[in-house]
């Protein structure tokens, strides 16, 4: 059933030095389904993820995206910019990252830099005022007003992104990295600092987005009320391999990843056992 | 201290005599470290050519009193004075004022601009310095692509500007080329300069980066220095045409502008049509500039400048944006370049040192980075300054310095720091300059 999955990732080694960050991990993300990359500190999720988003280059191994129309794109060969650009593929940070200087609304202006670059015909039809560019202006300032409305920060549209609160910037992060059009959609821990009201709320733009837009989802994630609830598969990772994958149900009672968060952070492992009971 | 950090401090602030004269003690033995050779003692070559040198200690000692003194005297001033606060070292009014005249300044500072050469058309020397900082002014704004908008520091500015002039003074002497078709000759070939400068400074960032650009404007004066078949070297290239209004000259012979419309020749055409013409580039600077804020390539700098990692995750082409920006600098820049050729009709290699970039950079950093009027406040303020201090003689310097020194603690991120959005919904507010960032790459 290959022609299900949105992402394969085969045998992704990632070294730095004589440190072997990711082992020959594999595993692979399901088409218009949410999958969490969960495991204790330092088990290498975000590191994964830089591979995948092309902020490393592995040292081995493949990555493969299979697009809506039958493409499949090598993310590992394309690095950087273009795996957004081409590849479709979008990212918050762990440590958010918005532009604070910048508006809300620029900062989503900002995320259709591309589609935005071709309608202003490389900046000169934009410099001459073209009236195609400034419908485009108006579509792409239309669609982050949408994505705005849908994290409820409409009324903040106007206000420095650094001033938000940080459970508005974590969403107004979001929203930015939708309004890039993704097809995967890559979330390195959405719900870090989010109170139960906030997370919950996250929740359920997470299955909105998944829903609605048929994006799928890749999520590292420490909240487990939020892999619990949403996620459709779960990854397990320790020390740079998987150890456990499966339904949110089959990885909470496996005894390999009970141990795994008990030999790392005893409130983790209770977390991971009280969490759905 | 700032406003800021005054406030949380107030109540721990320590204000016993103890800690004063402490105070006072530390700045005196600072003065005394610091004047001990620089007053105290005094050499000079003597008769034989030997060193001779005798000692100043009673101007010493009345030095380092005077700042144990003065330290003690503001220390009690502050502590009379109270925190520092913004609403009382500018009262409500002032600054109600001041947002008034803030939204008027533009819009008059361009109308006096466009009747300087009305107003003083008999004073030669207030046009010249018109035309001079006008020059700098858009130098500045040039200048501010890069630094302002892309948060890129460039320390080698002026290589853009000596690439304007050469290619304009070498084209229009060798090849007779007018000034119309050299200008924009002169501006592509230094916009590609600026590629070529930014492609390997591309990796680097902040103090690196400014070390690089820093020797890439040398390389182009060596180079120029050097190059002596090509241009002149130390010696300059002279003769360097005038320019003409599209093809009419402005001289007193029968084809000259004065002929054709039937006036009396005067000297004075050629300096109001050089005064119209920069002013006339300056604002084509700013239009552009003010232009491409609101597009997508804009965004893009301001957004590099913001954060270089996020903008690689929303697959924003780094290296592009970083090029495109070095080139527009570059290009105005080279703009002002051909325009200051052709308004010298001699240049040399002296007039392209790395002076000439540090105040540029000046003028953008103290106008507020990213601010196209901010930038131009700060052209008139360092080149007209310049000059109003001129009847300090030798004090120029320390009493420019000085004003310069307030001028930053006061206003710390520029005249004008805060950034005004590029696109809004409902409110179009600014943003405060404590978000703004000023870029490290």
């Amino acid at each position: 059933m290959s022609s299900d999955h949105i992402l394969t990732v085969d045998r992704l080694m990632m070294r730095f030095g004589g440190i072997v960050a990711v082992n020959e991990l594999s595993f692979a993300a399901e088409r218009r389904k949410i999958t969490a990359l969960i495991g204790p500190n330092g088990a290498g999720k975000t590191t994964v993820f830089n591979c995948i988003t092309g902020f490393y280059r592995p040292s081995g191994g493949a990555i493969r995206l299979a697009h809506d129309d039958g493409r499949t794109i090598q993310l590992e060969r394309l690095g950087d910019f273009r795996i957004t650009k081409q590849a479709k593929v979008a990212r918050t940070f762990q440590n958010i990252r918005l532009f604070p200087g910048m508006t809300a609304l620029e900062n989503l202006m900002v995320a259709q830099h591309n589609a935005l670059m071709r309608a202003s015909g490389l900046t000169f039809l934009g410099l001459i005022g073209a009236p195609s560019w400034r419908a485009a202006e108006q579509r792409a300032i239309e669609l982050a007003r949408t994505w705005l409305d849908r994290v409820g920060l409409l009324s903040r549209a106007d206000d420095a992104a650094g001033n938000l609160a940080y459970g508005d910037q974590r969403r107004l992060e979001i929203a930015r990295a939708m309004c890039t059009e993704p097809v995967l959609l890559c979330l390195d821990e959405p719900a870090a600092g989010l109170n139960a009201r906030e997370s919950g709320g996250l929740n359920e733009l997470l299955l909105s987005i998944r829903n609605e837009q048929g994006t799928s989802i890749l999520l590292i994630e420490h909240d487990m009320s939020v892999v619990m609830e949403i996620s459709d598969h779960v990854v397990v990772m320790d020390y740079g391999v998987k150890i456990a994958e499966g339904t949110p149900q089959a990885v909470r009672d496996d005894p390999k990843v009970i141990a795994a968060y008990l030999g790392a952070d005893e409130e983790e492992a209770i977390a991971v056992m009280e969490s759905g009971t | 201290m700032s406003a800021t950090s005054a406030r949380p401090s107030h109540a721990a602030q320590p204000s016993g005599s103890a800690f004063i004269l402490k105070k006072a003690l530390i700045s005196a033995a600072v003065a005394l470290v610091l004047f001990s050779l620089m007053i105290g003692v005094r050499t000079e070559a003597g008769p034989q050519g030997g060193l001779i040198y005798w000692t100043r200690f009673g101007d010493l000692a009345a030095l380092v009193g005077t700042v144990f003194g003065g330290s003690i005297i503001i220390e009690l001033l502050r502590q009379w004075w109270g925190p520092v606060d913004k609403d009382r070292i500018v009262p409500k009014p002032v600054q109600s004022a001041m947002s008034f005249a803030g939204r008027w300044l533009a819009p008059a500072l361009l109308v006096f601009a466009f009747l300087v050469p009305v107003i003083f058309y008999n004073q030669r020397y207030i046009l010249d310095l018109s035309i001079l900082v006008l020059t700098y002014v858009m130098l500045g704004w040039g200048l501010n692509v890069v630094v302002g908008l892309a948060g890129l520091l460039d320390l080698g500015y002026v290589a853009f500007y000596a690439v304007g002039a050469y290619s304009y003074a070498l084209l229009a002497t060798n090849f007779g080329l007018s000034f119309w078709v050299c200008l924009p000759l002169a501006g592509i070939l230094a916009a590609f300069w600026g590629v070529l400068l930014g492609f390997p400074v591309l990796r680097l960032r902040g103090d690196y980066l400014a070390i690089v650009t820093l020797a890439f404007g040398e390389i182009i004066r060596l180079v120029i220095i050097n190059w002596q078949s090509l241009t002149g070297g130390p010696n300059g290239v002279s003769g360097i045409p005038r320019p003409t209004m599209f093809g009419i000259p402005l001289t007193p012979g029968d084809d000259g502008l004065a002929a054709k419309l039937g006036i009396e020749f005067s000297p004075t055409h050629r300096i109001v049509f050089l005064f119209y013409l920069i002013l006339a580039m300056a604002l084509l600077t700013n239009w552009v500039t003010i232009r491409l804020r609101r597009l997508p390539i804009g965004r893009a700098w301001e957004a590099l400048r913001e954060d270089e990692v996020a903008c690689r995750a929303l697959g924003i082409n780094v290296t592009t944006t970083k090029l495109t920006a070095f080139a527009t600098g570059a290009m105005f820049g080279g703009f002002a370049g051909a325009f200051f050729a052709t308004r010298q009709g001699f240049i040399s290699p002296e007039s392209f040192t790395f002076q000439e970039s540090a105040l540029v950079l000046a003028i953008v950093v103290l106008g507020g980075m990213g601010s196209q009027l901010g930038v131009a406040l700060a052209a008139l303020t360092m080149i007209g300054g310049f000059e109003l201090f001129r009847g300090f003689d030798q004090y120029r310097m320390l009493v420019f310095g000085i004003a310069m020194v307030l001028l930053m603690i006061w206003r710390p991120r520029g005249l004008i720091g805060h950034r005004a959005p590029t696109v809004f919904l409902e409110r179009n507010q600014a943003i405060s300059s404590d978000l703004v960032k000023e870029g490290h790459g």
